[in-house]
């Protein structure tokens, strides 16, 4: 295939449109492929061979249902289709026997979504749609229509104009207004800028870029071009974390195809405008997420973030004036020109644009990804969409991964958007929800967030690197009934003095999950230190197993089950469990069928 | 695909590695300058100036901890944070440029409070007491904590050691116990000095300070310069300390204990004192080194001298052989060796360029060998009861005297270096007033040193100090400068160089004449490094020697050096050493009585003749053990 120019993509792109055959899509993102997709793909590709069938098995990216893995859907006419959840081999052929050769649908095996009409799938609307290994697929569904509408004439004074209107802001966590960024690179006079993909994506449960990457990586090569003509810049990167095999070998993929068409490379689209992509991996420092580490990082250096002012976009990578959005943000921007800046703009609340994928993680019923216009409440999010708790009530919910805090459920009705969760105590993040129940302990939660800060510090400022030791030393004694109301105050102490002190956004944050367990559930902290009790049964140093005579009929089977000996006694005298030696382990609880063990 | 812009390396320590300075900003092209108001007081400066450097302009003090004049940023202690208005978290003072007008205030409640908190924090991860530390009374973190009244561990404190003492070197020690990560030793190593020898490692509370596989010091590159002892705000990092191995050495009364002090540490001593920094104190000195218990006090400049005789002698046979005698194996520029740091460093990082550096000894070490020799035999004193001891601005001259080269004597030539700071506190360990103290002169026979051997203590001084006796040997006229004031290699400026015509030459030289003299000098290796880069690519090859010291400043920023060291006090330092050489009758050194007596009687073949390579020339061999080496493997266990 040759080098297109404009014409030549829209001729290639109605060539597309026009085959419409029936398919079978398997969902392969890591998501599918982790609940055996690649099997279910096997059968069908098998099936294919072996009957002749007609029927076109493709890959497709995540569609966002991630609990209802493996998903495969079935068109026979590409018109009307029908998903199927959990698909097993057998149930593959299955679908092959019933419904591809016998023409019926299954019954008892399809998807039915809960709550799809409070989503507004813009984002996510090729992922779990379009094979993301094929360019062509991407452009029959109108990919590149957004570079060759900004590459035919726009100016890119246009291009920042539109981008304003939009009032798209950064998906990555900060929420800034993504004109601005590149308004002030493309001020700056320089002989080489840069665009650069942060595909770093760190919070523990959050996989929304991972699923962008892997199910729409060409929207996002997109988004890059754009970005790069619109600042002056002819070199890209696309910074991924090297646990995120897929998604590279995708991006790879794409990046490749993009240059066998004239999309990337000199003379895009036949114009004069050139342009490279290239990626760069990332060896699993969370604090790389962060734009000037990230920066370090790909120069080759330490991963340590620097003191900002001067900013990226003024002085970024090997002192350039650079460019860095986060891969949801720049998967939106081939939305925004392809259906215009105003159709944007409708969306969402009054400060807050467009659309926000979630990762809907934690004790909900329908994990997965989201993705709603912003403005949606939080109960619309948990409970339409999520279908609320796993088992028993909703407590909280936390967002923004380990910079964002929780909010419990009396702010359930607030509509999400960049203030509304700040004014709460939390962030938007880059989209990590995870929804606790009453058995989560709050002080528990704080301390898994601290853990992780402790762990993924980069060391560089004194804040950062001892200031969340220093608290996790405290929220481990007071998770071990060791603490006293003093160890709280200096949690407390030392919680704003990071906040205030550090170096980098992510120290900034990082007392943040501490600050909003203080804020909403102080008394959990209280029962903790006064009563050394944990509410929810989840602080192991304050849980103590007990065996009640009364109800102990002495069969002996906690004894048997006591990984460490810490019960003792025999059948004449019963039993007893020796505190000091038990390590709350809870084995004796369950095996006891007469509730002779108490917890608590 | 586009070529990706990798800069060429300059730096043997990786490129990639080397930390950020603050945005060179060209201010004349942004243009104006911008107003920041600074605790309600109003000061004008240049764009892109920092909140810190403005704040001194105006007499406003904000504390800092891992700041260094001399270093470029690191912002990580977060101690000289300030609050700007409209900034939603505190700024770090040093690295926030002033771009547009600011309202700043540096000790608001909030400041106050936050510094505090990092203070505590410090403190609880900074192991030991500080009664039981060397840098006692001269620690910034203890400083600190006195500034902001800390009286208690807040957050508690360390019980336990962590880390196992670096005691492998025989110059430096490193305790990462008392280390507070401010990164200021590497930083040094790496942007100073450009060698490379520290890097962080670990992430979050494990950070730490680490040579290259966290090895000992003795298994590294490193030079021994001790710049980053110099440095370090607290006692992680410490000179190997010889104070009570000296005093042994001076209460044992079979022993005859002497010591030689080099010209920079009597210019700087008087800092520990509370003197102001490029007080020279040599004769006070001399009377507190007496006092102190020891039975000599030498002169080392009078064996620098000796040092310019026997190099500039050298370079004169040099340039004969290559220009009378067409032996184009000889080699040009002769390089200085003065420095123990430089000596290590090109041993380590040029090992096939040895043959360029000159055969001579350090001063400090043709002294030693002169005091077994020669001062023994005229006091009539066994070698083996003489304790030679030097005072020297330098922490790699301790390593200098243990090299197995340095015991031409037949013992080893100086028994222990002690650096300024050393004797310094042996001084204050007797009680002694080094400023009220009354003068005395140095002894004899080793008493007289001339201007010129002074000057070898700041950059540029002996090359110098080398001129001035070559020209007149040369020419049999003094050197064309006013006042003897060779200004083109005097100066703070990393590499400077000279071209000194040579006319009306002598018969012995005239194949001299018309011929221009050019000299180069440089100090600190990072600036070493690019001559060397200069010699390897042929743009030395007219040049005939060049002076190359380690350290910053030459000697006077030594890392023995009363700490702090910074370039305005080291120019301080160069002021008193320069002054003090024009108010000398005797500034060459072939004018040294003691140097003529010295090859009247002991040396009597002259200079670079038999005896004198016996005893004050010396040889290098390439150092890294790994260099041109293959590193042993050991074999796997079956």
């Amino acid at each position: 295939m040759n080098r297109l120019n404009r014409e030549q993509l829209a001729e290639l792109r109605e060539k597309l449109k026009r085959v419409n055959p029936g398919f079978i899509k398997v969902g392969l993102s890591t998501c599918g492929v982790a609940a055996g997709a690649e099997n279910i793909y096997k059968v069908f590709k098998r099936h294919k061979k072996e009957k002749n069938l007609k029927i076109d098995v493709r890959k497709c990216g995540c569609a966002g249902m991630c609990y209802a893995e493996p998903l495969v859907e079935v068109s026979l006419d590409g018109k009307s289709s029908v998903t199927y959840q959990q698909v097993t081999p057998e149930l593959a052929e299955k679908i092959i026997d019933q419904h591809i050769v016998g023409g019926k649908a299954l019954e008892g095996h399809t998807y039915k979504a809960e709550g799809e009409n409070k989503q507004l799938k813009l984002v996510l609307a090729n992922c779990g749609k379009i094979n993301p290994e094929s360019i062509d697929d991407y452009i029959a569904n109108d990919g590149y229509q957004a570079v060759a509408k900004v590459l035919s004439g726009c100016s890119r004074e246009d291009v920042v104009d539109q981008l304003k209107i939009s009032g798209l802001r950064g998906r990555g966590g900060g929420g800034f207004p993504t004109w601005m960024k590149w308004n002030f690179a493309k001020g700056v006079d320089a002989d080489k800028k840069y665009v650069i993909c942060n595909g770093d994506e760190g919070d523990p449960g959050a996989y929304m870029d991972r699923s962008i990457l892997e199910g729409n990586p060409h929207a996002i090569i997109e988004g890059m071009i754009i970005a790069g003509f619109t600042v002056g810049a002819d070199q890209g990167y696309f910074y991924i974390r090297a646990e995120y095999p897929l998604a590279i070998a995708r991006i790879q993929k794409a990046l490749d195809a993009a240059v066998k068409y004239g999309l990337l490379g000199e003379n895009i689209l036949g114009t004069s405008f050139d342009f490279n992509l290239q990626i760069r991996l990332g060896a699993g420092a969370f604090v790389c997420g962060e734009e000037t580490a990230l920066i370090a990082s790909i120069e080759g250096k330490r991963g340590y973030p620097s003191p900002r002012p001067p900013y990226p976009s003024v002085k970024g990578l090997w002192d350039k004036p650079t460019v860095i959005n986060n891969v949801e943000t720049l998967a939106n921007i081939p939305i925004i020109f392809s259906k215009g800046a105003d159709y944007f703009s409708k969306i969402g609340s009054k400060d807050s644009k467009g659309t926000k994928v979630f990762a809907l993680t934690g004790k909900v019923k329908n994990s997965g990804l989201v993705e709603v216009p912003m403005g949606t409440t939080l109960r619309e999010i948990v409970y339409s969409i999520g279908g609320g708790a796993l088992e028993g009530e909703v407590k909280a919910i936390q967002t923004g991964g380990p910079s964002g805090g929780v909010i419990p459920k009396e702010y359930f009705d607030t509509p999400v958007d960049y203030q509304n969760l700040q004014g709460l105590g939390s962030i938007m993040g880059s989209g990590g929800m995870i929804v606790i129940d009453q058995k989560d302990c709050m002080v528990d939660i704080a301390k898994f967030y601290m853990k992780f800060c402790v762990e993924e510090a980069c060391g560089k400022c004194f804040p950062g690197r001892i200031g969340t030791y220093q608290m996790l030393h405290y929220l481990k004694k007071i998770s071990e009934a060791d603490a006293t109301l003093r160890d709280l105050k200096l949690l407390e102490d030392i919680a704003y003095a990071v906040q205030r002190t550090a170096l980098c956004g992510l120290g900034q944050t990082a007392p943040n999950p501490v600050i909003s367990t203080l804020k909403y559930f102080r008394d959990e902290y209280l029962a903790h230190i006064n009563e050394k009790k944990c509410p929810a049964g989840k602080c192991k140093g304050l849980l103590a197993y007990k065996i009640i005579e009364e109800k102990c009929k002495r069969c002996g089977a906690c004894i048997r089950v006591c990984p460490v000996e810490a019960i003792s006694g025999n059948k004449e005298i019963g039993y007893k469990i020796d505190p000091k030696k038990c390590i709350k382990c809870g084995k004796c609880l369950e095996v006891c069928k007469f509730d002779a063990i108490k917890k608590g | 695909m586009a070529k990706e812009p990798f800069t060429k390396p300059t730096s043997r320590a990786p490129v990639s590695q080397r930390s950020q300075t603050v945005g060179k900003i060209n201010k004349k092209a942004i243009g104006g300058r911008v107003t920041a108001v600074i605790d309600e007081i109003e000061v004008k400066v240049p764009m892109g100036t920092t909140i810190l450097e403005a704040a001194k302009k105006v007499g406003i003090k904000i504390p800092t901890l891992c700041h260094h004049d001399d270093l470029c940023l690191a912002g990580v202690c977060r101690i000289c944070l300030v609050e700007v208005e409209g900034q939603r978290t505190l700024q770090a003072s040093c690295s926030y440029p002033i771009i547009h007008n600011v309202r700043v205030k540096t000790y608001s409640a909030r400041v106050r409070r936050a510094r505090k908190n990092i203070l505590h924090l410090l403190l609880r991860n900074h192991y030991g007491e500080c009664y039981s530390c060397e840098k006692n009374n001269n620690c910034e973190l203890q400083d600190l904590a006195e500034e902001y009244g800390v009286t208690e561990y807040k957050f508690g404190h360390i019980k336990e050691r962590r880390y196992q003492p670096d005691l492998s070197s025989t110059s430096l020690t490193k305790d990462n116990d008392k280390c507070i990560n401010c990164k200021r030793c590497i930083r040094t190593c790496i942007d100073l000095q450009e060698v490379g020898v520290y890097e962080s490692v670990n992430r979050g509370p494990k950070t730490k300070i680490s040579t290259y596989l966290d090895k000992p010091y003795s298994d590294v590159i490193c030079i021994n310069c001790g710049q980053c002892v110099n440095r370090c705000p607290t006692g992680a990092l410490k000179e190997k300390n010889d104070v009570s191995d000296v005093w042994r050495a001076i209460d044992d009364p079979t022993k005859h204990v002497v010591i030689q002090t080099a010209p920079a540490p009597r210019a700087a001593i008087g800092e520990e004192f509370g003197l102001a920094p490029g007080t020279t104190v040599t004769k006070k000195l001399n009377t507190a080194i007496r006092r102190v218990g020891f039975d000599r006090v030498f002169d080392t400049n009078s064996s620098a001298d000796l040092t310019i005789m026997e190099e500039g002698t050298e370079l004169l046979l040099r340039l004969k052989k290559y220009l009378k005698d067409q032996d184009k194996d000889v080699k040009l520029p002769q390089f200085t060796s003065c420095s123990p740091g430089w000596i290590k460093y090109i041993e380590n990082f040029y090992p096939d360029k040895l043959d360029y550096l000159s055969t001579c000894k350090s001063p400090q070490q043709m002294f030693g060998a002169l005091i077994k020799t020669y001062y023994a035999q005229k006091a009539n004193i066994k070698p083996k009861d003489i304790v030679s001891v030097s005072l020297m601005p330098c922490v790699a001259k301790k390593y200098e005297a243990q090299r197995p080269e340095m015991r031409d004597s037949g013992f080893q030539d100086v028994d222990y270096v002690l650096t300024t700071r050393e004797l310094a506190s042996m001084v204050k360990e007797c009680g002694l007033d080094l400023p009220n103290l009354p003068d005395s002169d140095f002894d004899k026979p080793l008493a007289i040193g001339s201007g010129a051997g002074l000057i070898f203590g700041a950059t540029g001084g002996v090359m110098e100090a080398a001129l001035r006796t070559a020209y007149e040997l040369v020419t049999g006229q003094e050197a064309p400068f006013k006042k003897l004031r060779v200004t083109p290699v005097r100066g703070m400026k990393g590499i400077r160089s000279a071209e000194i015509p040579i006319k009306k030459a002598t018969k012995d030289w005239k194949f001299l004449e018309g011929a221009t003299l050019k000299v180069m000098v440089a100090h600190g290796t990072a600036n070493a490094k690019k001559v060397m880069e200069m010699l390897e690519t042929g743009q030395l090859n007219d040049y005939h020697f060049v002076e190359i010291m380690a350290c910053p400043g030459g000697c006077l920023g030594g890392g023995g050096q009363p700490i702090p060291t910074t370039e305005a006090i080291r120019k301080q330092r160069a002021k008193a050493i320069y002054s003090e050489d024009e108010q000398l009758t005797i500034r060459k050194s072939h004018q040294n009585p003691v140097v003529q007596t010295l090859y009247k009687e002991f040396l009597t073949d002259g200079p670079c003749g038999h005896k004198s390579h016996q005893i004050l020339h010396t040889h290098y061999s390439p150092g890294s053990r790994w260099i041109g080496k293959k590193p042993k493997v050991k074999a796997k266990k079956k």
